[in-house]
């Protein structure tokens, strides 16, 4: 069962900006999917169609089998949304927020007000559920935002950069909520600038550049396709010229920090063998970048060079 | 789905929006109307006599009501359908299951129920003045109702189609408030000059306001068969209009 299908998805705004091209996109039911790229590639576009927020020019969205021009309300009936930006009354209570929505879904208030407390639990927030919502935290407006979007127990949950601009540590509490969600049952469509993010949350990827999908593949598949790491060393002793190491790319950051390309087929091992032998102590190592980020990278400058061509 | 509920939620979110700003929302019609039944219809409606056989405070009431009805059944969509589409929570309606129809049948309820309690309120006030009496309580609710639902309806286009706070203004400003006092509430049409009596036909407040008084004292300058028409007439092409617009997305969606 597919929870989400997109067809020859195109968008081209008044302005004659065409921000999708016609995007096909298939997520399973159950999956935690990433859908990533860079600003202004059409993610949020997409998710907006998805969402009813924005008009398709042409093209067919389809949730758990219900299309969402011919079977509108049983499709929105499924999604859920997290959106970027703090967009309920700021003026409301946090558990008139909740009610609120659950009743636009036809929630009966009996089952919206046991919703409401299971969510805001849930979410750590029910000791702040008789607080007007602008005397928030950030984090806690975010949070507020995704016990919002459940509070009807939608199939399909819809995440739109839902931990921008919020401490590491409520980032990673808000991962954990995420899963549990997922383990539940709910597909979770997730898109984030932090990439870390995504590879450690999701299974499934799709990467949206200049309204087309340059990637779609599950996380391991795509991840194993890299061939190069690229690792810091700090080392004991400062050098004063970059060693040369054969099947290795090497270059002197500072005097005693090393960056090395290792292709996967050469490995760590004959490397620091190779050093040792060159009397170069490594204290510690770790990696330049996330290796989905590096991906991510490399697929979007392909696409933009191609396009650039 | 049970859009009931849809609807009895924003509804009552309306209301409650109104009811907890009373200080903004019903106190001010209190005091201005009070003024209104002090200055006009006392210090200065004694010495002006009757009017079509009405005592000049009889003959005003039905009119300061009818206009509080107007301008609040009105500010109360457009401001609060305005701070919505402002504040992005427009897009959690968006986002559910929830017809174009509903949406404009709560906002439009959420003004009426305003309007009338505001007409309400200002009723009580006219009561301190005069021993106001309506003769006719099937025509006075119907045409307060109408009324309301009507620039309930013309407040949500005005929302839909406003792109900043300067543009929720203007039409209560300089066309709603010149309307409903060119409308005949504080004289009859029939002591303007012909030109103006002709001029003054053109003005939908003036079927309303009339109407309404009929309901009240008996006496009408038109005819209340056509101001029902008219006033049904707008409701359906309003109607019909707002629900074009949120079905284009007019001002709402990207």
């Amino acid at each position: 069962m597919k929870a989400l299908s997109l067809r020859n998805l195109r968008k081209t705004y008044n302005n004659g900006f065409e921000a999708l091209k016609g995007i096909d996109l298939d997520v399973g039911a159950g999956d935690f999917f990433a859908l990533l790229g860079p600003n202004g590639a059409g993610k949020s576009t997409a998710i907006g169609i998805i969402s009813s927020l924005v008009n398709p020019t042409s093209g067919t969205v389809s949730v758990f089998g219900h299309d969402l021009q011919r079977e509108r309300t049983q499709a929105k009936s499924c999604i859920g949304l997290v959106p970027q930006e703090v967009n309920f009354n700021q003026f409301d209570t946090v558990k008139n927020i909740l009610l609120n929505q659950a009743g636009y879904y036809g929630t009966p208030r009996k089952l919206a007000l046991q919703r409401t407390e299971h969510c805001l639990k849930q979410m750590e927030l029910w000791d702040k559920r008789d607080t007007v919502s602008r005397r928030l935290s950030g984090g806690m407006k975010r949070r507020v935002m995704i016990a919002r979007a459940m509070v009807h127990a939608p199939k399909l949950l819809i995440l739109d950069e839902p931990t921008a601009g919020v401490d590491i540590e409520i980032r990673r509490s808000m991962w954990k909520m995420m899963q549990q969600v997922n383990q539940q049952g709910t597909t979770i469509i997730l898109t984030t600038h932090y990439l870390e993010e995504a590879e450690s949350l999701c299974r499934n990827i799709a990467i949206i550049d200049q309204g087309q999908i340059v990637e779609n593949s599950d996380m391991a598949g795509l991840l194993a396709r890299l061939h190069v790491d690229h690792f810091v060393l700090d080392l004991a002793q400062p050098l004063t010229a970059v060693p040369v190491i054969d099947g290795y790319q090497l270059e002197l950051v500072a005097d005693k920090v090393l960056n090395v390309a290792v292709p996967k087929e050469s490995g760590l091992n004959k490397l620091f063998g190779e050093l040792t032998q060159r009397n170069i102590n490594v204290i510690s190592l770790k990696n330049k970048t996330n290796r989905l980020e590096q991906l991510f990278m490399d697929l979007v400058e392909t696409k933009s060079a191609g396009a650039k061509q | 789905m049970n859009h009931s509920i849809a609807f009895r939620t924003i509804v009552v979110k309306e209301i409650f929006r109104f009811i907890r700003i009373w200080p903004q929302t019903l106190l001010p019609p209190a005091i201005t109307t009070a003024l209104y039944f002090l200055i006009f219809g006392k210090l200065i409606g004694d010495r002006i006599g009757t009017i079509n056989g009405a005592s000049y405070m009889d003959y005003i009431v039905p009119g300061v009501i009818l206009m509080s009805v107007i301008s609040h059944s009105y500010a109360n969509v457009v401001s609060s359908f305005y701070s919505t589409k402002f504040q992005h929570n427009i897009e959690e309606l968006l986002v559910a299951p929830v017809p174009n129809w509903v949406i404009l049948a709560g906002y439009v309820s959420g003004g009426v129920v305003r309007g009338l309690l505001v007409g309400f309120v200002v009723g009580l006030i006219a009561r301190v003045f005069d021993d106001v009496a309506v003769q006719n309580w099937w025509i006075t609710l119907s045409v307060a109702f109408l009324t309301a639902a009507l620039f309930a309806l013309a407040g949500f286009i005005n929302a839909l189609l406003a792109e900043s706070f300067d543009d929720i203004s203007i039409i209560p400003n300089f066309v709603l408030t010149p309307l409903s006092y060119l409308g005949g509430v504080f004289y009859s049409v029939t002591m303007l000059p012909a030109i103006w009596q002709t001029i003054s036909i053109a003005n939908p407040i003036l079927y309303m306001i009339n109407a309404f008084r009929y309901g009240f004292i008996g006496v009408s300058d038109i005819d209340i068969q056509l101001a029902y028409l008219m006033t049904g007439g707008f409701i359906m092409v309003l109607t019909l209009f707002s629900l074009y617009l949120l079905h284009k997305g007019t001002g709402i969606k990207n």
